[in-house]
């Protein structure tokens, strides 16, 4: 075996992998009743995935994650209103500018331990929540934003009730990100994040630009928040300030940290299994839900992972590294 | 000037940490090709000085030169992407990575493809070196090996060779063969002896054994500062060394 076949090996679709996107765009055939959840999914699916860039790959931890969620959707949210409401223009508006903010919060977190990390990132989308907060002309303060009537999907697709179009939309959306991002962590530039993790010091001596990457796959994940956050607000046609909350940054970790860091299906795992225990636990004791959540969580820690979901992500993982 | 520019040169180098001076006005030279080693007992300084070399920490006083050229003021990365490489004393490889994937990031790194973010890590130029090095540092059949489930013979030869990956000018090689057990110990020994001629090499290193057979000029390091500096011979006879350094060595 040499390096070249080796290194074609590493790239290669596994199937599991693509039985799983056969499922997800047939379950746009399924009948109606549950695109409303499964657009839930993708939307949450795409900002676990984000998250996922940056703790996965490149080791930044992130308790304000929802900065650049909430960042991306009142920009598409504005721009609906002011702009145009086509909603590919507003999500890519969307995107540019949580990239933008992304890069301009990078010089933050590039230095410092988790905690650190943890305390700037958390007080960047404390700051960002008051910010929408005291801006109420843009942003309609504490009302949310309101008067958002979204376009058809590329002039021809109106958003329906049932959210099959909505479904459509996201998942396409989550689809193509997905697969920028699968390009990404397997190039070259996604080897090195790879290596900044494990040890940034061990990379730099490796001839690692450690600052300037760590920068660039910043920036990347906030683009990608920003890409769910529009999705959000266009398929919902609202856009309130618990975009920039905390629970949301909280919530998104914790469904990475259900699916998995550092696979890139473990944002797609954690979403379905989060958004299923919710409906299913919101359902069947409304007023109790949470707790219910917070018992499967610390029986997930507990137990751990690949018992619980029964090998099953272990051996989607074992398949991954053949 | 008549005086060949050196591979490698500090300058009045001093580093200190508060009231700590832990490198003392050293002035050093590295000759172009050398086979150098360094040594000094346990607390002489061995680890800051290699730090200030490789840019981990700046220095409080003095210059350091690659090749002639001032490098004090670089980042880490910036002086291996000018040829000045190390290995770690202690393993520090990325242990879930593969050989194919640690000399993979080093190979790329030094083909200038690090930013490429849109296809795999792959390409005939990056194979054919990988496959080179390997090849060179016997680690040819354990390319897929997770790097931690290696023996630690091939762990340390691939501490060298993922060094050298970066076709180094200058190499730093920090106690190379320590901790590893006998029956591998000859091949790294053999690994550093096949380096070729024109990298300057610099072996820091407490195995006796190893400096007198590998250097042609030893260095003394003792609190900070260069006690001495000659052939293996001259060490060898130098009594002050004999009471800092193998006096202590032959009790210890």
């Amino acid at each position: 075996m040499n390096a070249q076949e080796s290194l074609k090996r590493r790239a290669r679709w596994r199937v599991p992998e693509i039985v799983f996107w056969l499922v997800a765009f047939g379950a746009l055939f399924a009948p109606a009743g549950k695109h409303l959840l499964l657009n839930e999914i993708a939307i949450l699916a795409l900002f676990a995935l984000s998250l996922d860039l940056i703790l996965g790959y490149a080791g930044i931890i992130s308790l304000g994650h929802a900065a650049f969620f909430g960042a991306g959707a009142y920009a598409a949210g504005i721009f609906c209103k002011l702009a145009t409401p086509d909603p590919t223009a507003g999500l890519v508006v969307a995107i540019v500018a949580a990239g933008a903010l992304g890069l301009a919060t990078s010089l933050l977190v590039l230095r410092g331990s988790d905690l650190t990390r943890l305390m700037v990132t958390l007080a960047v989308a404390l700051v960002l929540h008051e910010v929408a907060n005291a801006l109420p002309e843009w942003t309609g303060g504490a009302d949310g934003l309101q008067g958002m009537t979204v376009g058809p999907l590329l002039g021809t697709f109106d958003f329906d009730l049932y959210g099959r179009t909505a479904y459509a939309y996201s998942l396409a959306i989550l689809f193509v990100l997905f697969l920028l991002a699968r390009r990404v962590v397997r190039s070259p530039f996604g080897l090195s994040l790879t290596a900044i993790r494990r040890n940034p010091l061990r990379a730099a001596a490796l001839g690692v630009p450690v600052h300037r990457r760590l920068i660039a796959a910043y920036t990347l994940a906030a683009a990608y928040a920003g890409a769910a956050g529009a999705l959000l607000a266009q398929t919902t046609g609202y856009v309130s300030l618990d975009v920039l909350e905390f629970q949301r940054s909280a919530d998104v970790l914790l469904t990475l940290i259900i699916g998995g860091v550092g696979w890139l299906y473990g944002g797609i795992a954690g979403a379905i299994a989060f958004k299923i225990l919710q409906d299913v636990l919101s359902s069947s004791s409304p007023q109790f839900w949470m707790f219910w959540m917070g018992i499967f969580l610390v029986v997930l820690a507990l137990v751990g992972r690949e018992r619980l979901a029964g090998g099953v992500r272990g051996l989607f993982a074992r398949m991954a590294r053949q | 000037m008549s005086v060949p520019v050196s591979a490698l040169e500090t300058q009045g180098l001093a580093k200190r940490f508060g009231g700590l001076v832990a490198t003392n006005d050293v002035s050093f030279r590295l000759e172009k090709g050398a086979r150098h080693a360094l040594i000094g007992p346990n607390g002489a300084g061995k680890t800051t000085f290699i730090n200030l070399l490789t840019g981990v920490l700046s220095p409080s006083a003095g210059r350091v030169l690659l090749g002639g050229e001032d490098i004090t003021r670089l980042k880490p990365e910036a002086r291996v992407r000018r040829g000045l490489v190390r290995t770690f004393q202690i393993n520090q490889l990325f242990a879930d990575l593969t050989p194919l994937e640690t000399l993979a990031l080093a190979v790329g790194e030094r083909l200038g493809e690090g930013t490429v973010w849109h296809r795999p890590v792959g390409g005939n130029a990056l194979a054919r070196e990988v496959d080179e090095v390997a090849a060179r540092f016997g680690l040819a059949d354990v390319l897929d090996m997770r790097t931690d489930t290696l023996p630690y013979g091939k762990q340390r030869l691939l501490e060298i060779a993922v060094a050298f990956a970066w076709a180094p000018r200058v190499l730093l090689l920090d106690e190379p063969a320590a901790g590893v057990p006998a029956a591998e110990r000859q091949d790294i020994l053999d690994a550093i002896a096949a380096l070729p001629a024109d990298v300057a090499v610099l072996l820091i290193e407490h195995d006796m054994g190893l400096v007198f057979d590998f250097a042609q000029r030893i260095s003394v390091l003792v609190e900070g500062a260069l006690l001495t500096e000659g052939t293996p011979a001259e060490i060898a006879a130098d009594r002050r060394v004999k009471a800092v350094y193998l006096g202590e060595a032959a009790h210890g």
